[in-house]
């Protein structure tokens, strides 16, 4: 009996380890996902009594309603913008830095920590400087157009305009944070690899970047692509703070949709389906970059 | 022909290279042999063009190559760490030279590669190259794996088909063989030594392993401190080292080197036994007596204690304290037949060496002296069948 002591022990340990966080996964995510799920299928109201299974009526409200199906449209794309944008700025800006870093350390430092900044500051505040720099008359933006002799825009109130003004601030939001994954990308790249392209005749920029840069940068991509899918289907303080979703809807997005109608309507149910269709387009897309790249990605 | 005239090369204030000469003749096989951060590998990327000279010329087959790209000086390169590309297959990485150096940018296109006659036709002919060049080296049937399911030896052998493929003026190995377990380093000796025999090409071969360079190459150019310190035959280096430093790199025992002050030619003891015959000696000479010319002999010239013993099987590297006056702290290792028995630890012992196969030195400069280390009378000479114990 003495044998299996020290494995009943060990076993213990690796309870006491894994089982605190699994507990506080298990309570404060899968639970109340799973009740979000369910409330999803009723009427329910925060701090109603009762409810009533209504079947799938939030999702056909949702997909059917003009209001819900603009959340929808609208975070499509958003994603769709600021997904690629993001992603090819981004890799362009690390190209760049690691090209900068190899002549100038400190350049390339203070590059690096310019990118960085948005990722670093609260986007509460910085969507603030973003008013003051869109403001129709006393905006910057639109004084150097009108230096420039163009017509300046009402950025964040024109109805065709609002979602392209928050696809720019998202894109600029997270092109530092993709740049500082590539850059560790380039890093991890052997530079026998270029020496070796150099030798079989691929020396020109755009050979080497085909050849060696950018099939090695596979698993970073990958990684970015499904980081910055998630983060912009998630966008919601740049809504919440400049526009409110409007004008008329213009700018509403799922997750801002999910708030109003959760948190100021009260209306548990319907966003309790927001939450769900939201969760099966981040989950769909991360599958789809899963499935379509890892493939390349894994050398095997 | 590979010429390298004067190169020198600087990275910043530190200086990697100054005045290498050396002329590759044509179908030669010529070792860089050094220790590491001697500029060997430098001058090997200077060859191939990964790194231009801060100073002087490259000429390859009688063209200045020097301000030439890699892919202009149609070299190839097998590097010490393989370099294949990890996201293509074995046929890709070897086909990837000729895309690069046959197909124009428009027929490498990813769809365009299929479609246009003369891609078609280009890549029909690669695709018959990368299989006789994967049959020659024997790896046709890991054509479609990736380099990550390759072994070491596999893997290396992609690399050497990767430079063979386009047929290039001349072969680089930058330390090829020292990433494989030691039994497929030797086996991979003779294959790249056959390869150079069935090419004819001029191979240039970067080590730091000598018993690689002395295996290998016709010519043995000798590194040290960013300079060339010797360029000769595998033989002349081994019996001719041009400095201490050489004959300490050179053979696979290390010598022995013993400063000693030489008064005329009369030697102090313990060598006492020895004079040294030649002209205008310094005053302190270095004796370099390599391991296997010593041998213990009955009354031989030199006395001595056994010390530590490390059997190797068919001999045995025995360490010697020499005992006398003048003697302190001079210590011999000697490589001796272990067939014929071993003494033990502590015994007193005498010893000879072969006394025309010592080197000399001068003690200051370390450059070797134009000078004979002789036996003087009554002193037993060498090799005269001094193969018994005491």
């Amino acid at each position: 009996m003495s044998a299996p002591r020290p494995r009943l022990r060990e076993a213990l340990t690796d309870l006491w380890l894994a089982g605190p966080a699994t507990v506080a996964m298990l309570v404060l995510i899968f639970i109340p996902a799973l009740i979000v799920g369910v409330l999803s299928f009723t009427d329910y109201l925060f701090g109603a009594s009762t409810f009533h299974w209504v079947g799938l009526d939030n999702y056909i409200e949702l997909f059917t309603d003009r209001t819900g199906r603009r959340a929808v449209t609208n975070t499509l794309l958003y994603v769709a913008v600021v997904m690629p944008t993001s992603i090819v700025l981004s890799l362009v800006a690390a190209l760049g830095v690691h090209a900068v870093a190899r002549w100038s350390r400190g350049l390339a430092n203070v590059l690096r920590t310019a990118y960085f900044m948005p990722v670093a500051a609260t986007l509460v505040a910085m969507a603030t400087v973003w008013q003051m720099l869109l403001h129709p008359n006393l905006g910057l933006v639109n004084q150097v157009l009108a230096l420039a002799g163009m017509a300046g825009q009402e950025w964040l109130s024109d109805r065709g305009l609002v979602l392209y003004t928050l696809a720019v601030i998202g894109i600029w939001e997270t092109i530092g944070y993709n740049m500082i994954l590539f850059l560790a990308g380039l890093a991890a790249i052997p530079e026998h690899l270029y020496d070796a392209a150099a030798v079989d005749g691929a020396e020109r920029g755009w050979e080497r970047f085909w050849t060696v840069t950018w099939p090695l940068l596979g698993p970073t991509t990958l990684f970015v692509l499904v980081v910055t899918a998630t983060r912009s289907f998630r966008v919601f303080e740049t809504v919440a703070t400049l526009t409110n979703g409007g004008p008329a809807f213009a700018s509403d997005t799922l997750v801002f949709a999910m708030y109003r109608e959760g948190f100021v309507y009260f209306k548990a149910g319907y966003s309790g389906a927001i939450t769900m269709v939201f969760f099966f387009f981040v989950l769909t897309l991360t599958l789809i970059q899963l499935r379509l790249v890892e493939k390349r990605v894994h050398y095997r | 022909m590979i010429e390298l005239e004067n190169l020198g090369k600087s990275f910043g204030e530190t200086r990697a290279l100054s005045g290498v000469s050396l002329t590759m003749a044509e179908g030669s096989f010529t070792s860089l042999l050094g220790p590491s951060g001697c500029g060997k590998s430098t001058t090997l990327r200077l060859i191939a063009g990964l790194d231009r000279p801060t100073t002087g010329r490259i000429r390859i087959a009688g063209r200045d190559v020097t301000g030439l790209t890699a892919a202009e000086r149609n070299i190839a390169m097998v590097f010490q760490s393989y370099a294949l590309y990890p996201h293509m297959t074995v046929r890709q990485n070897i086909n990837l030279p000729l895309a690069m150096r046959n197909m124009t940018r428009v027929e490498r296109l990813p769809v365009l590669d299929r479609l246009l006659p003369s891609a078609r036709r280009k890549m029909a002919d690669h695709a018959a190259r990368v299989r006789e060049v994967a049959r020659l080296l024997e790896i046709d049937a890991l054509l479609e794996r990736k380099p990550a399911e390759l072994s070491g030896g596999q893997k290396q052998r992609v690399a050497v088909g990767r430079a063979l493929v386009r047929d290039p003026i001349a072969f680089l190995f930058d330390e090829p063989l020292s990433n494989l377990d030691a039994k497929l380093r030797i086996q991979m000796r003779g294959e790249i030594v056959d390869l150079h025999r069935r090419t004819g090409r001029t191979f240039v071969y970067v080590t730091h392993d000598q018993a690689e360079a002395m295996s290998m190459s016709d010519r043995i150019a000798v590194f040290m401190a960013g300079e060339i310190r010797q360029v000769a035959t595998p033989r002349e280096l081994f019996e001719r080292p041009a400095s201490r430093e050489v004959a300490a790199f050179v053979g696979d025992r290390p010598i022995n080197l013993i400063d000693v002050a030489a008064t005329g030619a009369a030697l102090p003891p313990p060598f006492d036994g020895f004079a040294i015959a030649g002209p205008a000696l310094p005053p302190r000479v270095t004796l370099g007596i390599r391991p296997e010319t010593l041998d213990l002999v009955p009354e031989g010239p030199l006395a001595g204690r056994v010390g530590l013993i490390e059997y190797l099987g068919s001999e045995a590297m025995v360490t010697f304290h020499l005992s006398g006056a003048g003697a302190e702290d001079v210590t011999l290792r000697a490589a001796l037949d272990a067939g014929h028995g071993l003494p033990a630890e502590g015994d007193a012992v005498s010893l000879a060496l072969d006394a025309a196969a010592a080197h000399l030195f001068d003690a200051d400069t370390g450059r070797r002296l134009d000078a004979r280390l002789v036996a003087r009378d009554g002193a037993a000479a060498a090799g005269s069948g001094l193969r018994s114990l005491p």
